[in-house]
């Protein structure tokens, strides 16, 4: 194995076992912090139905943005639609044979990346054009938009530009996963888009994309509006009545 | 009214959002309380040497106990579109006033000392350390907040900028800076059972004197009974419908609607205050404490059914806690909530609003109306931001809007709403909630009511409305001192329960 194929499959574990662990550890500490009040911002369901169905049209419609501002709405939901569709294609790297629908969405996922890149360049001209987003914006929004856009316009070189050689990458995605390891083709592209998704997993983490696992142990979205018919009481709230 | 000290905004037919101004709220700051009124809640009145510590560890021990603090911490990812809803910001310009600028002032500490990457790259993600001038922002900013949710909304996760403004001044107390205003009513309510400080006796004197009132002016005795045992239904308001133009006029259309159902109630002596400012310093066990004296007076007169009256925060704090604080509601299987719970009529909603109550006897037909009696007014609907984004009546999602406007349209001929993205879920605070009450702060009240203002304006030109009906306490007072600043008639505000009171026929 060369250096090169050492060096990404070593990142790749890496990644991967930060992104899984460090996700899931986000989520264990906000399960395990409790919500002592009832705070739903009402009007809200009074059925825990009623939440599931708010949570899908937050987190597929994103339905409180479009209320607030219709182009970040624009822009956000072309980004986060065409990275989905972007990544559903992306999952016939690590299967064989790839499942029907992956192929199905193939064609969808190509020019969703156009998507997401437009999606993307819309957010950052608001970081620059609106005064008010430009004060709240911080080094690290930049660069957050900076990697996904270089992810994306790379991503997008070898999907309509300089092909990489696919069947070696394939064998490469393919060997991680059943931990027989292939060379990883050197093709500079290639390497710089795998660098900078290794980098974004690596950073989910500790970074404003736990917006993703936050949403749903949102108190004001995740509530049910039933407090006069369920005594709701935190564990160390708890402790208050008994004395 | 004084002439003021600031420039107050002039009315425009749409709130424009404003381009920022920095800094031009940063010299607004509320008096600060002393030792006596910080004692007295357990708090320190100046910042020790360990004021630093002292903060981080509260914060926590918060981000440890509220889950909403932990997640609205990590979520947020600066979008912007919350940045322009704010009635504060729109009537300020200051960009510390747009909530995630809010919630960053406490986030970038929070990553500074919480987070991995804010303590090894703090500038590269806008972390910094705690500092007095930082501290003093915390003040300055958590009291331009009226806790209005009005954010959260808009927000795509929900984040609720009341949630870190509470932590944020719950924190300041535990250092030393706690706001004279909010932290005196805590220890009123407390200490004599209101927030004016009203003695049983003076309260006394009041009831009677509006026996006498009403009898002179309908000829009927409606009665205004106090720490009757025994009684059915024991009514909790704030304790401005006792003592403030135009709150009394309310009490005096509750007393009517009782009387009309021929229902025995009472007040208490005890409980002789439904608003809880423990919501505005958000310390638990204050809230507690304080909503625990209701609990206390209905369990010693032996009530069925708690009704309360026209206040906003209060009516969150009764229907969304109460429960969970006090035990005033259903579902507790533990001897604590059993004890009060096995007491109250379970055919009824406990604690039910005064709106709901009213509407379902008008909805049975056990009250008869003259409509005709309120064709002088004109009136338009205020939603006050806790009873819209924080609670609910009736059985269906937004039941708060539509019940107190039922109400109107049973008693009045003249109903106007207002534009509809300033009501509803999206109504804009009256800009002297959460807190702000106080004439220290006077400017911000008067700019923060800007977008109402503007709303209002339009229906009064449009449709010649003459009445703004509203159903909180602090929506009243506040309106009746900021309507002059924008060339509004300061009588103009008035209760739901006003209006049912005019046209309400007794026998
Ligand atoms: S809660 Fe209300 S006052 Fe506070 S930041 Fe949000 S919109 Fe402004
Ligand atoms: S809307 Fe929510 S996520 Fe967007 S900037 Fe405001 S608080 Fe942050």
């Amino acid at each position: 194995m060369s250096a090169l194929t050492g060096f990404y499959t070593i990142l790749f574990y890496f990644a991967t076992f930060i992104l899984v662990a460090g996700v899931a550890y986000r989520i264990y500490e906000y399960s395990r912090t409790p919500a002592p009040l009832k705070i739903p911002t009402t009007p809200a369901p009074t059925t825990q139905s009623g939440v599931v169905v708010r949570m899908a049209r937050e987190v597929v419609l994103f339905e409180s943005l479009f209320k607030s501002n219709k182009w970040i709405w624009v822009f956000g939901w072309m980004f986060h639609v065409g990275l989905l569709l972007v990544l559903l294609r992306h999952v016939r790297y690590f299967q064989e044979p790839v499942w029907f629908w992956v192929n199905i969405v193939q064609p969808f996922g190509m020019y969703a990346s156009f998507a997401m890149v437009i999606g993307l360049a819309g957010l950052w001209a608001r970081r620059f054009l609106v005064d008010r987003v430009r004060y709240i914006s911080t080094p690290s929004d930049h660069l957050m938009l900076a990697l996904l856009i270089a992810i994306g316009l790379s991503g997008m070189m070898m999907t309509f530009v300089a092909h990489t050689d696919i069947i070696a990458l394939k064998a490469f995605a393919l060997g991680l996963v059943v931990f027989d390891w292939h060379p990883l083709p050197a093709d500079p592209v290639l390497l710089v888009h795998l660098g900078l998704v290794a980098l974004l997993m690596i950073i989910f983490p500790v970074s404003k994309l736990l917006h993703a696992p936050g949403i749903f142990f949102s108190p004001t979205r995740n509530q049910v509006d039933n407090p006069r018919e369920r005594r709701h009481v935190a564990p160390w709230a708890a402790a208050l009545d008994k004395d | 009214m004084a002439a003021p000290k600031f420039e107050v905004p002039t009315l425009t037919e749409f709130t424009a959002v404003p381009k920022i101004q920095e800094g031009s709220m940063a010299h607004m700051k509320s008096f600060v309380a002393n030792e006596k009124v910080q004692s007295f809640l357990g708090y320190p009145w100046e910042l020790g040497e360990d004021w630093k510590e002292r903060a981080i560890d509260r914060m926590g021990d918060l981000l440890g106990k509220y889950r909403s603090l932990r997640v609205f911490m990590d979520a947020c990812v600066h979008c912007g579109a919350c940045t322009d809803k704010c009635h504060y910001f729109l009537g300020t310009a200051d960009p510390k006033n747009m909530p995630v600028a809010r919630q960053e002032l406490m986030r970038k500490v929070y990553r500074r000392y919480f987070t991995l990457p804010g303590k090894m790259a703090p500038w590269l993600v806008g972390a910094e350390d705690l500092t007095q001038e930082t501290l003093d922002d915390w003040y300055n900013y958590y009291h331009q907040c009226s806790e209005c949710r009005r954010c959260s909304v808009y927000c795509p996760y929900g984040i609720d900028t009341a949630e870190i403004t509470m932590a944020g001044r719950e924190i300041l107390n535990y250092v030393g800076m706690g706001q004279k205003y909010s932290n005196e009513i805590v220890g009123k309510v407390q200490k004599i059972g209101n927030n004016l400080g009203l003695p049983g006796p003076a309260l006394e004197d009041t009831l009677a004197g509006l026996e006498e009132d009403v009898l002179d002016a309908t000829g009927v005795a409606v009665k205004f009974p106090i720490d009757v045992e025994g009684a059915e239904i024991m009514l909790v308001t704030p304790s401005a419908d006792f003592f403030s133009e135009p709150h009394v006029e309310s009490l005096i259309g509750y007393a009517k609607v009782f009387h009309a159902a021929g229902v025995s109630w009472t007040l208490s002596s005890k409980a002789s205050e439904a608003g809880n400012f423990g919501l505005f310093v958000a310390n638990y066990d204050t809230m507690r404490t304080v909503a625990n004296r209701i609990r206390d007076a209905a369990l010693e007169l032996g009530v069925k059914r708690i009704v309360v009256g026209e206040c906003g925060h209060a009516w969150r704090v009764a229907y969304s806690f109460w429960n969970t604080l006090n035990g005033v509601g259903y579902g507790g299987d533990d001897p604590y909530a059993k004890q009060l719970q096995q007491q109250l009529d379970s055919r009824y909603p406990q604690p039910q609003h005064i709106c709901e109550y009213t509407w379902d006897l008008i909805q049975q037909g056990a009250l008869e109306f003259d409509k005709s009696l309120n064709d002088d007014r004109v009136i338009t609907m205020h939603d006050s931001c806790n009873v819209a984004r924080g609670s609910r009546m009736g059985n269906e999602a937004g039941g708060q809007f539509t019940i107190p406007r039922n109400i109107i349209k049973a008693v009045a001929n003249n109903f106007h709403d207002m534009a509809s993205e300033t009501i509803g879920e999206g109504t804009f605070c009256c800009g002297g909630g959460g807190g702000l009450l106080t004439d220290d702060l006077m400017e911000v009240r008067v700019k923060g009511a800007l977008p109402r203002m503007n709303a209002l304006n339009n229906v009064v030109q449009g449709e010649q409305v003459n009445f703004m009906a509203t159903i909180c306490a602090i929506c009243k007072a506040q309106f009746t001192k900021v309507l002059p600043y924008y060339g509004f008639d300061m009588s103009m505000v008035g209760g739901v329960h006003q209006l049912v009171s005019t046209a309400i026929k007794l026998d």
